[in-house]
């Protein structure tokens, strides 16, 4: 069938509606995105299968990534006349005594299973349609999932869909409000309107660099010629997920962003280059543009109207530099990623020498709530110059890893400890780095700044795309920032001095530094590569490049000190600067330590202090992590 | 790359495949070479030399352009590799959860390096920067199959899985 009008989606919408939020029998969700069929999901999802098939009161649906990875595979079960029970570690050998559980009305038994119940499942879209649960009596004594602390702060926008439908049925997209947002645009905006409300709402790129994205929308509608929509889904932050899940969880979000941006801008072509090591995003987007096309959402004349418009993926082939716009665009053009000097901008020449317009995953998913729900709605949420949301990867030493999407303005310390649930262990917090290869390390003095472009960048990091890696005690700065040169002179693509001599001159300086080779000077020398660098290097990869150790050393010159004049690494990562010694008097002689070392190090009688033969030590720190009274001390 | 991955006897090239490859499914577009590419390197594990001279007249490119592609991008491999390819995530978020030990470990009980094959052909031991699992870390792929929050102790029971 194709959509011809905004009744016919409304008709199919309240269909599917009753599917997602009240079906008949009973309705599986299994969170089916990278990270949940990596803990299991997959499996999961096959024996529950197996074990209701036949069963047509049983709908098992894959879903997207709700964002607490942490506890996944997450498993959501609801009923049209029973509450909506969220369960949590469900691996296959779990999964079909909850279902007959929550089959039999049976809430206690597998209590210590359940993440929570839901008060609301509606998106923010949705605030004309009734609350489905409000008939439904809660169960006593299951939290909220609402009111838990990893939920209460997030507002989800972009990932507004990802967990309550299935990404492969574009109905479930329509059910929440999908393509309501494109097709009054279609239907009832010029493209001068759609181009003023993006700029009015503020929204501005979640691909790093935070520029007004109305503003590039106007710019590229200018020039003429053949103008491309393009959308950067290469994620290069290397610790940082949220494209990837959002592609695979709602990837018509994106879709229908680059529709809306193709209304505005005038262009009846788009492209998505998606990294290479997201086959699954690479898989839920074919699929989606299928069904899309299906319905005559995508293809000529679309809706009856002469608007035409198309999308072709386009995958990357590992090259962290290939995220940039113009490396982008010449990858694209089936060439090697290097970028060039931007005198011409991509707006006016870029993608087949032609105007183009290149927006990050996140900013297109923005898009349509931003239509249906009004600019002032938008900046209604953030900071002076930072509005809406961003989602943030929160990940490395933090008890609640996930995806959190928070209002621009809040706090680190509020998203660390709060929605993260601080560090694990008991271990202190050092520091969080944001923005990747391009962003810098935060400590503990700056953690109530609240997140925003322009004061993170004050601290010498940057937002970035929303990678935010929490460190401990246990992490070497030193080598932290050592890691990140290694990483960007692998991806430099060499082709100007400053980045690729500087990067490769600041990673021997820093690999003697973490060897016990430092000397004096080596600070200042980094500190003047880097600075040559910020100023001379040709692209964002180089420019950005020394902001991880220009910012270690200005937080944590303490660090470079003692690998440089004590021959130190007080977090015990660089081999040859410490070594293990357990203290006699917090050592209880359990032996757990003797047991785990595979070189057989450790040595002592029971219930009396151990020791460690210095010689046979490889420093593997299994001992560290395993001695449950702190007695291994880093020397 | 080591002796014995040498020796082997080059895989015969399919050249009808090729066609339907680069004709049918990239219409000998010049565009497209990147994702030729990744097809031909997903039917022979690599890219042997005689598919790409073959590709370089089908799409009339120069060599020096395809090498040129060919060696810009990680995901390309010109040399054989083993039947089995294990991808330690050495991104950040894994690195500050021991991304690195896993990876160390692996090398030693191999007795390979990064980017190297076994002997017996069985594994292809390579770093990856993140691949999308941040939150599992540390994680690595084989083949496949993602395995997530890896310990040391637990790879020889999971490297079983593999022949
Ligand atoms: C080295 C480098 C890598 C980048 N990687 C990405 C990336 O992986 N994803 C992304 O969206 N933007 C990336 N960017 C930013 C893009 O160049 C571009 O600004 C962005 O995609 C524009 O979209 P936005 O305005 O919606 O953020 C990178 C920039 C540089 C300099
Ligand atoms: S700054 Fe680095 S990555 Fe950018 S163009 Fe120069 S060498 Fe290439
Ligand atoms: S850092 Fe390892 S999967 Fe992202």
């Amino acid at each position: 069938m194709k959509i011809q009008s905004l009744e016919d989606l409304n008709a199919i919408r309240r269909t599917y509606a009753k599917q997602i939020y009240a079906p008949e029998g009973i309705r599986i969700n299994i969170g089916m995105a990278s990270c949940g069929i990596a803990a299991g999901a997959r499996a999961a999802l096959n024996r529950a299968q197996e074990a209701f098939r036949g069963n047509a009161t049983i709908q098992i649906r894959q879903t997207g990534c709700i964002g607490f990875c942490e506890q996944e595979p997450l498993v959501e079960i609801l009923a049209a006349d029973k509450p909506r029970i969220m369960y949590k570690k469900i691996q296959e050998d779990k999964i079909v005594e909850v279902i007959e559980g929550y089959l039999a009305g049976d809430f206690k038994t597998h209590k210590k299973w359940i993440l929570g119940q839901m008060k609301d499942p509606r998106s923010l879209l949705e605030d004309e349609i009734e609350n489905p649960l409000a008939a439904i009596r809660p169960v006593d004594g299951i939290p909220f999932m609402e009111e838990a602390p990893f939920y209460s702060a997030q507002i989800k926008v972009a990932m507004r869909n990802c967990g309550y439908i299935d990404p492969d049925r574009i109905e479930e997209y329509f059910a929440r409000k999908g393509y309501v947002a494109f097709l009054q645009a279609l239907k009832k905006n010029n493209p001068q309107e759609i181009i003023e409300t993006i700029k009015a709402s503020g929204l501005r790129g979640r691909g790093g660099g935070g520029f007004p994205t109305g503003i590039k929308w106007a710019t590229c509608a200018k020039h003429h010629g053949n103008r491309y929509i393009i959308c950067n889904a290469d994620e290069g932050d290397p610790g940082a997920y949220m494209d990837r899940s959002v592609l695979e969880g709602d990837p018509h979000s994106v879709i229908e962003g680059m529709l809306i941006a193709a209304l505005g801008i005038g262009s009846s072509q788009g492209y998505i280059y998606v990294r290479n090591e997201y086959p699954l995003a690479v898989k839920r987007l074919v699929t989606a543009i299928k069904q899309a096309k299906s319905y005559g959402l995508l293809g000529e004349n679309i809706a009856g109207t002469d608007f035409s418009f198309n999308i072709n993926i386009s995958t990357g082939a590992g090259a962290f530099v290939c995220g940039e716009s113009t490396a982008l665009m010449a990858s694209l053009e089936g060439k090697v990623g290097r970028p060039r000097a931007k005198y011409v901008h991509t707006v006016e020449k870029g993608f087949r020498e032609s105007p183009s317009n290149l927006n990050n995953v996140e900013t297109y998913a923005n898009v349509p709530a931003i239509m249906l729900k009004g600019a002032d709605w938008y900046t209604s949420m953030g900071t002076a110059r930072s509005k809406g949301t961003k989602v943030f990867s929160l990940v490395g030493k933090i008890n609640n890893t996930g995806l959190v999407e928070v209002p621009m303005g809040i706090s680190l310390r509020d998203i660390i400890f709060k929605i993260g649930g601080g560090i694990p262990k008991k271990k202190k917090f050092k520091a969080v780095q944001t923005g990747g290869p391009s962003g810098g390390c935060i400590p503990e003095q700056f953690l109530d700044l609240p997140v925003d472009f322009d004061e993170l960048a004050k601290v010498g990091s940057i937002m970035g795309s929303g990678g935010m890696i929490v460190m401990d005690q246990d992490t070497c700065m030193v080598d932290l920032a050592r890691y990140f040169v290694d990483f960007l002179k692998d991806e430099s693509c060499g082709q100007c001095n400053p980045c690729r001599e500087g990067l490769k001159q600041m990673l021997k300086i820093l690999t003697d530094i973490c060897q016990g080779n430092g000397k004096e000077g080596d600070i200042e020398l980094l500190e003047e590569i880097g600075a040559m660098m910020q100023k001379f290097s040709l692209c964002g990869l180089g420019t950005s490049a020394p902001n991880p150790v220009l910012t270690s050393i200005l937080y944590f010159r303490d660090e470079y000190e003692a690998h440089i004049q004590d021959k130190k690494c007080p977090a015990g990562v660089c081999k040859p600067l410490f070594h293990y010694e357990i203290d006699a008097d917090a050592c209880t002689g359990c032996g757990v330590c003797a047991k785990k070392c595979p070189q057989g190090a450790v040595s002592g009688e029971k219930k009396k202090a151990h020791s460690i033969d210095q010689g046979k030590c490889i420093k593997c720190g299994i001992c560290y992590e395993g001695c449950k009274f702190d007695a291994i001390r880093i020397c | 790359m080591n002796e014995a991955a040498m020796m082997e006897t080059p895989d015969a090239i399919d050249y009808m495949e090729l066609d339907t490859i680069i004709e049918t499914e990239y219409g000998l577009s010049r565009e497209n070479l990147i994702m030729i590419l990744q097809a031909i390197q997903k039917r022979y594990n690599y890219l042997p030399k005689p598919a790409l001279t073959y590709l370089a007249t089908k799409i009339s490119l120069p060599m020096s352009q395809i090498y040129g592609v060919a060696t810009f991008y990680s995901t390309f491999s010109l040399e054989p590799r083993g039947r089995n390819i294990i991808s330690v995530c050495l991104g950040t978020a894994c690195h500050v959860r021991g991304g690195a030990k896993i990876h160390e470990k692996l090398e030693n009980m191999f007795q390979i390096t990064d980017g190297q094959t076994t002997a017996d052909h069985r594994f292809t031991l390579e770093s990856v920067r993140c691949i999308g699992c941040c939150s599992l870390g540390p994680v690595i792929k084989i083949n496949e199959d993602m395995h997530s929050r890896i310990q040391t102790d637990a790879l020889e029971k999971i490297l079983a899985q593999y022949e």
